[in-house]
């Protein structure tokens, strides 16, 4: 059965199909005519933004905390180009996102119309792929396709940019059961003969560690479970990437933490010492992997990735698997144990007292002395005081960031939404909002720094408007955290630009839109003030004034194998060299 | 480098063969890249290279089926093995490409260029340019009292040898269309 209908209304239907609950937006004269579609119907919620920046972070968070694609709805031109930094940041996490944007009628594309942009020239490279939709009759289909690629394969973000007079006119609907999809269909399952050598060195291998990233949470809840038996009948530790905490919980007894650039000490050592690495899902970013010369120089690596553009990139690899990382996890556990399951048990044990040795260190212990809060105790606390709920944290960029990944502990994938490949300082409090219309009843914190938080505080009229009692944690040390860590530590102590003035008042800011905002600048009033927060019903600022001048540590400086940490103040003289000092 | 060979349709499905030997030798490759002919598909090939710093020593691109609206992309392209290897994992990741070909490595293949040469002159020099031509099996096909338009065709390197030929007899302009290229066999 063939159903007639206008454009406008296909962008609808098509999201319901598509099974979309939300969706974030923000209207503009390019796409009235779809939000004249969304004002008669009452299937789908949309959640009014207050910037399109904060609406594809917040189906970025939406999309993080569910497992879901998330949508965003704006306008052409600026709405448009204001999508641009989350599309970026999606791409860069690979987080399945469709983007909606309006376009100028198509007879007046390229006559540089009133809010005309060339959207989809915009975003080619910032999207895993585009679409500019020319034709009515082609759109549905287009919109499912859309949502194909963006949840296939490696995730990603994509965008559809429809012109005005496509809404408009009138097409037949495709269904998504009627789109062929078969033009894009990533591999899934590994080469079984990689798989089988994979398991051959893990049964022989002396000091193995299990590197695992954010690929492990977007293969799926099945992917961290079938991860999880294979650590724990292995015995092997295991580190994760900032993206992919969660997948393995902090709880768990083969737990070394995050590794990399403000990584334990054991999770590097680890990673440097080790005879067999596994990378499940990650990337061998930058940011884990210091010195490329001298990382992890005694190990055979191994690489399981659906990209494989991924794999020999950076690092190469003796072991790589393109696949999905359940599906090939799987298929280790089926061989490992067909096998007999086998480890080196002696070996083992002699890696782990050196683990446990290296843990000794206690690289995260730090003196919360007189009445200045530190960040990682007031991140301490926050912990203590909300593990035991049903807890989603999301972060925005910088030093509370890295905290929040030392000091927070996660026992379940797509608890943890943060910016980890774009670093988008102004995403923690968006997402939050995404995070929180996803799950209407949980507590969804936001761990932000007020310079980071400032970024996109407009979306507090968001919380507001739509009731989401997101609560905002800032550690608040008036400076740029970071950037003064590294002009500490590069740049002769001349601090650029590096503090916040004229901060408003955070208190008074809350009210103003009103929230509740809570101040706590004395460490013995913490408890109490984060209970406050969490009790209270509805959103909350809270301002925590912490020690100013803290640097975030374990810390590996630029052009740095793992193994020559900085730990502490008394190790960071002369500790970059001037070579390490044109890396980021 | 030895080891690379992508199968058969294979780059949507990823199947690389994905242990060469990686070498920091520079070497020149001819990629064949089977597209969908949609709008912004050469924009997006284009925009990979030169977002990741990629070379392009050659491309040509046309539509090959009308039928099933695919486009042949025909690129030159220098690099490490490793950076090859990305190039060719790059391309197969862009969702309205369908195959990725290394001719370099894929088997023999023969690669042929058009390539059009205006040249000058009179006396001696012209008559001197007209056996040249001959001998490279160029057709001149224009011709005024002082100057000759030849059509050359074949691997790069023959229409190199004649424009070297060419300029001390008066050559004043060449046009080129970038190297096509198919495996030699039945394959």
């Amino acid at each position: 059965m063939t159903r007639q209908m206008t454009g406008a209304r296909m962008v609808v239907q098509a999201l319901k199909d598509q099974g979309v609950d939300t969706v974030f937006g923000y209207p503009g004269g390019a796409v009235l005519p779809i939000y004249d579609e969304i004002f008669q119907q009452n299937d789908i919620r949309h959640v009014l933004v207050r910037h399109e920046q904060g609406a594809v972070h917040s189906a970025e968070g939406y999309a993080r905390s569910t497992g879901k694609v998330g949508v965003a709805l704006v306008t052409s031109g600026p709405g448009a180009t204001n999508a641009v930094t989350g599309l970026t940041d999606a791409l860069l996490d690979s987080i399945p996102i469709v983007v909606l944007s309006g376009q100028v009628p198509t007879f007046m594309i390229g006559s540089d119309a009133f809010q005309e942009a060339d959207t989809v020239g915009i975003t080619r490279p910032c999207t895993k792929h585009n679409w500019l939709a020319k034709d009515t009759s082609t759109l549905s289909g287009t919109i499912h396709q859309a949502f194909h690629v963006a949840r296939s394969g490696r995730p990603g973000p994509v965008l559809v940019d429809i012109p005005k007079d496509v809404q408009f006119a009138s097409a037949d609907y495709t269904a998504p059961q009627a789109v062929n999809t078969s033009n894009y269909q990533p591999q899934l399952k590994g080469d079984i003969e990689s798989i089988t050598e994979l398991v051959e060195a893990l049964e022989k291998a002396e000091r193995p560690v299990f590197y695992t990233g954010g690929g492990v949470i977007n293969s799926g809840a099945a992917a961290s479970q079938l991860l999880r038996e294979l650590v724990d009948a292995t015995g092997i530790p295991i580190t994760s990437t900032l993206m992919g905490l969660g997948a393995y919980p902090a709880s768990g007894k083969n737990w070394l933490g995050m590794l990399g650039m403000h990584g334990l000490y054991e999770a590097n050592m680890a990673m440097h010492d080790c005879d067999l690495m596994i990378n499940i899902g990650a990337r061998f970013d930058d940011r884990i992997t210091g010195l490329i010369e001298a990382f992890s120089p005694g190990s055979k690596k191994a690489h399981i990735d659906i990209d494989p553009s991924s794999i020999n990139k950076v690092i190469r690899v003796d072991i790589p698997i393109v696949g999905d990382v359940g599906h090939v996890l799987e298929d280790i556990l089926k061989i490992w144990k067909a096998r007999g399951r086998k480890t080196n048990k002696e070996a083992l044990v002699k890696w782990q007292a050196q683990v446990d040795k290296w843990r000794e260190t206690d690289c995260l212990s730090f003196k919360q002395e007189g009445k200045i809060i530190k960040p990682q105790y007031a991140l301490q606390r926050l912990e203590a005081l909300t593990k035991d709920h049903d807890r989603y944290i999301t972060t925005e960029v910088g030093q509370h960031q890295m905290w929040a990944a030392q000091y927070l502990g996660f026992e379940d994938p797509n608890r943890w939404m943060t910016s980890g490949g774009l670093g988008t300082m102004g995403y923690g409090f968006p997402a939050s909002i995404g995070v929180q219309m996803a799950h209407r009843d949980s507590l969804v914190i936001n761990v932000a720094g007020e310079a980071s938080w400032l970024m996109n505080m407009q979306e507090l009229g968001t919380a507001m408007q739509f009731r989401l009692p997101v609560k905002q944690f800032i550690l608040n040390n008036e400076r740029l955290g970071m950037v003064r860590q590294w002009q500490e530590l590069l740049h002769g102590e001349r601090y650029s630009h590096s503090w916040s003035e004229s901060l408003p008042d955070f208190v008074k800011l809350a009210e103003a839109f009103g929230a509740k905002g809570i101040q706590c600048s004395d460490p013995d009033d913490l408890d109490d003030a984060i209970i406050e927060m969490i009790n209270h019903d509805g959103p909350v600022i809270f301002d925590c004034l912490v020690e100013k001048h803290e640097n975030c540590f374990p810390m590996i400086p630029s052009g740095k194998p793992h193994n020559e940490m900085l730990l502490g103040e008394a190790s960071t003289q002369g500790a970059i060299e001037a070579g390490g000092a044109v890396l980021v | 480098m030895a080891a690379l060979k992508i199968k058969k349709g294979s780059s949507k499905h990823s199947a690389y063969n994905l242990r060469p030997n990686f070498s920091d030798v520079q070497e020149t490759h001819t990629l064949a890249v089977l597209v969908d002919n949609e709008p912004g598909v050469l924009a997006r090939v284009i925009g990979l290279f030169s977002g990741r710093g990629y070379n392009i020593e050659s491309l040509t691109v046309a539509e090959v089926d009308h039928l099933g609206h695919q486009s042949r992309i025909t690129i030159v392209t220098k690099g490490t093995p490793q950076v090859i290897e990305q190039i060719k994992a790059q391309l197969g990741r862009i969702v309205p490409v369908h195959e990725v070909h290394d001719l370099t490595v894929d088997g023999p293949s023969v690669e042929r260029e058009l390539a059009l040469f205006k040249v000058t002159g009179t006396g001696e020099k012209r008559v001197e340019a007209l056996r040249l031509a001959d001998i490279f099996r160029a057709n001149a096909v224009d011709s005024t009292l002082d100057s000759f338009v030849f059509e050359v065709t074949g691997a790069p390197e023959k229409i190199d040898a004649f424009a070297d030929l060419m300029r001390p007899l008066g050559l004043v302009e060449v046009a080129r269309t970038g190297v096509a290229a198919l495996s030699r066999g039945a394959e």
